[in-house]
C-alpha cells in the first residue's frame, strides 16, 4: 500500500509540472479561472485525496500506543 | 466617521478580544512550565489542525500572495499552494506525528532536546540554537512589516491631523509595534495554550473573511467573470505561467493606449516562470520539517491520531485561503472602478495592494474586519514563534546549562519572556530599517530555504539510524554557510530574482546538505546502541 501510494505521490508531482497549460489561459473554468490555476487547485484537491488515503491506510498505529504509556517520562 | 477611523476601531476592537482570549486561557494554566510551553499535551484534532494552519499561515499567505499575484501572476498559487498542499503534509505525516511521540515519550520541549539526543551532542544545540534563532527572525519580519503595511494602508484617512505623513494613516512604526505588544501579552498571560487558542479562532478569522472579501471585491468589480475579462484585455500575462510574444505585444499595445489616455489601466510588464524555477519551489514547503515553533504545537498535541485531520484538511485550507487572494492580486493588475483604476500606475508597494483593494472596494466596517483578518493570521504565526523562541532560551539554554533542578518552572518563564522581548525589540528595529526596501514574500522565501536546508537533518535523525553527530553538525553548518553566502549574493533578500544556476537557492542549499550530512555520517561512527535502541526500537539497535 505504501507503494501506491508513493506512486500516487510521484503522479502528483510530475502533474504540478503543468507545462502545456503555462502558454494559455483558456479555457476559463466557470467563466473566470485560468485554466493552469484552475488545475493548481485540482492538484490540492488530489493532495487532500492522497493524504486521506494515507492516514487511512497507512497509518502508524504503533505511536498511537505512546498514548496510553502516559508520556514525559 | 470615516473609514478609516472605522478600521481602527475595528482593529482596536479585535486586539481588544485577542487579549481576552489570552486572559481566559491563563485561568485553565496548571502554572508547570510543561503547561505554559506545549499546554500540557493535551490539544485535540480540531484545535491541532486550526493552530498548525494558523501557525503556517502568516503575513505571507494573505498579504504576500496578494502581492506577488499582483507582480507576477496566477503562477504564485503553482509555486506555493499546490507543492505545499504536497510537502507540507508529508512533513506532517513522516515527521510531526514521529517527533510528538518522542516529545510524549521522553518529555521534550523543544527540537534541540531531541536533537541533543538523538546524535548524543550538546555541542548540536549550540549550533542549532542561533541557527534556529536567527532563521525565526526573518519570519518574524514577514509578520510585522506585513501587519505595520496593512493596518497603515487600510486605516488611511482616519487621523489627517495627528499623522499627516501617512495621509492620517496609522504609521508603520505604531501599528506594528502594538501588534507586536498585544501578541506579547496573549502569550505571556496564556503560554501554548492561550497561542493554541487564539490561533484557532484567528484561522476561522481569516479562512472566513478572506472569503467574503474575495465575494465583496468580485461584486463591485463587475463580477467573476468581468474582473477576469478585464485582466485578459490589459494584463492576458497574469492569467498564465509563461508569457509569450503576443503577450508582449498586447503589452506595447495597452502602454500605448494608456498613454494616449485611452484607458485608466496602465499594463503591467509580462513576466514568465521559468521551468527549473518552478520545479525547485518544491524543496522550499520542506521547511516546516525544522519550523521549530510548529515542533512546539506538535508537541501540545493530545495522541498520535489528533494529526490525522491536519495531515488531510491542510491542502485543501491553503487553496481555500490562497484561491481568493491569488485571484484578487491578478484582478488588481486591471481592476476599474467608477472610471478610474483601483491601484494607482505606478503603484510600488505591492504589499499593500489587499488593503488597497479592501479600502476602496469594500464597505468601512467589511474593510476593518479583514484588516483584523489579515492580523489574525500575520498573529498567528507571530504568536507561536515568540512562544518557541522563549522555550528556546529557557530550556536549551538557561535550564540546560545551569541545570534543570536549579531553575524553577517560573524562572524558566521569567528567563524566556526577557530573551523574546529582546528578540521582538530586534525584529521591530529591523522591520523599521527594511519595510520600504524588502518584499514580504521574498523575506518569506528565505527565511523557508534557510529551514529547508535544515530538514534533511530531522529526516535523517528520523529514519537513518546511520545518521552520526558529525553527520549533524556538516548539515547545519552546510547550510548556514551556504546560506548566509547566497543571501549576502542576493543583497540579504534586495534581489528578489536571485537564482543560483538558474535554480531557486533552496535546491542547492539542500543537495548541498543531505550531502554533508550523508557523507560525513558515512565516515564517522554511529551512536551508541543505548540511543538506537531509544529512537528506532530494540531490533534496530545492533
Amino acid at each position: 500500500m505504501k507503494v501506491l501510494l508513493g506512486i500516487f505521490l510521484l503522479a502528483l508531482i510530475v502533474l504540478h509540472q503543468d507545462f502545456w497549460w503555462h502558454d494559455r489561459y483558456t479555457p476559463l473554468i466557470f467563466g473566470f479561472v485560468p485554466i493552469s490555476l484552475a488545475w493548481h487547485v485540482g492538484i490540492s484537491l488530489a493532495a487532500g485525496l492522497l493524504w486521506f488515503l494515507a492516514v487511512t491506510l497507512a497509518w502508524p498505529h504503533e505511536l498511537d500506543a505512546v498514548e496510553a504509556e502516559g508520556g514525559d517520562q | 466617521m470615516n473609514a478609516g477611523l472605522l478600521a481602527v476601531w475595528v482593529i482596536l476592537g479585535y486586539l481588544a478580544l485577542l487579549i481576552g482570549i489570552g486572559m481566559l486561557s491563563s485561568r485553565f494554566g496548571r502554572g508547570t512550565s510543561a503547561d505554559y510551553f506545549v499546554a500540557s499535551r493535551g490539544i485535540g484534532p480540531v484545535f491541532l489542525l486550526l493552530t498548525i494552519f494558523g501557525t503556517t499561515m502568516t503575513a505571507f499567505a494573505m498579504v504576500g500572495s496578494t502581492a506577488e499575484a499582483f507582480t507576477g501572476g496566477v503562477g504564485v498559487y503553482g509555486l506555493m499552494v499546490s507543492w505545499s498542499g504536497l510537502v507540507h503534509s508529508l512533513c506532517f505525516f513522516l515527521v510531526g506525528v514521529r517527533l510528538w511521540a518522542f516529545g510524549k515519550r521522553y518529555g521534550y520541549v523543544t527540537q534541540i532536546q531531541f536533537f541533543r539526543d538523538r546524535f548524543e551532542s550538546n555541542g548540536l544545540g549550540l549550533v542549532l540554537f542561533p541557527a534556529l534563532v536567527g532563521l525565526v527572525i526573518p519570519y518574524l519580519l514577514v509578520g510585522v512589516i506585513g501587519g505595520g503595511k496593512s493596518i497603515e494602508a487600510i486605516t488611511a484617512g482616519a487621523l489627517p491631523a495627528v499623522f499627516a505623513a501617512t495621509k492620517g494613516g496609522i504609521p508603520f512604526w505604531l501599528g506594528s509595534g502594538v501588534v507586536c505588544i498585544v501578541v506579547l501579552i496573549y502569550v505571556f498571560l496564556g503560554g501554548a495554550r492561550g497561542a493554541t487558542w487564539a490561533n484557532a479562532f484567528q484561522t476561522l478569522v481569516f479562512v472566513v473573511l478572506g472569503v467574503v472579501t474575495f465575494g465583496v471585491i468580485e461584486d463591485k468589480l463587475g463580477g467573476f467573470q468581468k474582473a477576469t475579462a478585464m485582466v485578459a484585455e490589459h494584463n492576458p500575462a497574469h492569467l498564465k505561467f509563461g508569457a509569450s510574444a503576443e503577450d508582449h505585444a498586447v503589452f506595447e499595445a495597452q502602454m500605448a493606449a494608456f498613454q494616449a489616455g485611452e484607458t485608466p489601466i496602465k499594463p503591467r510588464e509580462p513576466e514568465s516562470i521559468p521551468p527549473l524555477i518552478f520545479l525547485t519551489y518544491f524543496f522550499i514547503p520542506f521547511s516546516v520539517a525544522m519550523f521549530p515553533h510548529l515542533f512546539q504545537h506538535w508537541l501540545t498535541a493530545r495522541s498520535a491520531k489528533s494529526f490525522k485531520l491536519s495531515v488531510v484538511a491542510h491542502p485543501l485550507l491553503m487553496a481555500v485561503v490562497w484561491f481568493p487572494c491569488v485571484l484578487i492580486g491578478v484582478w488588481a493588475t486591471s481592476a476599474v472602478f467608477e472610471g478610474k483604476a483601483v491601484i494607482p500606475p505606478d503603484f510600488a508597494n505591492a504589499n499593500a495592494v489587499l488593503a488597497v483593494m479592501v479600502r476602496k472596494l469594500a464597505p468601512p466596517v467589511l474593510g476593518g474586519l479583514l484588516t483584523a483578518g489579515v492580523l489574525a493570521a500575520i498573529m498567528s504565526s507571530l504568536d507561536s514563534q515568540f512562544l518557541c523562541v522563549s522555550s528556546i532560551f529557557s530550556n536549551d539554554i538557561l535550564a540546560h546549562y545551569v541545570g534543570h533542578d536549579r531553575v524553577t518552572d517560573r524562572q524558566k518563564v521569567f528567563a524566556g519572556r526577557v530573551f523574546v522581548i529582546l528578540i521582538v525589540a530586534i525584529t521591530y528595529g529591523l522591520g523599521l530599517w527594511l519595510s520600504e526596501s524588502r518584499s514580504v514574500f521574498t523575506l518569506g522565501v528565505w527565511c523557508f530555504t534557510g529551514f529547508a536546508g535544515l530538514s534533511p537533518l530531522v529526516f535523517a535523525a528520523l529514519y537513518w539510524k546511520g545518521a552520526t553527530k558529525l553527520g549533524a553538525y556538516a548539515c547545519v553548518l552546510t547550510t548556514v554557510g551556504l546560506g548566509l553566502w547566497m543571501c549576502w549574493q542576493s543583497d540579504f533578500g534586495a534581489k528578489a530574482d536571485y537564482t543560483v544556476f538558474g535554480m531557486m537557492p533552496v535546491a542547492p542549499l539542500i543537495i548541498a546538505s543531505t550531502a554533508a550530512l550523508v557523507f560525513v555520517s558515512l565516515v564517522t561512527p554511529i551512536v551508541s546502541p543505548k540511543t538506537l535502541e531509544r529512537f528506532f526500537g530494540k531490533q534496530h539497535a545492533g
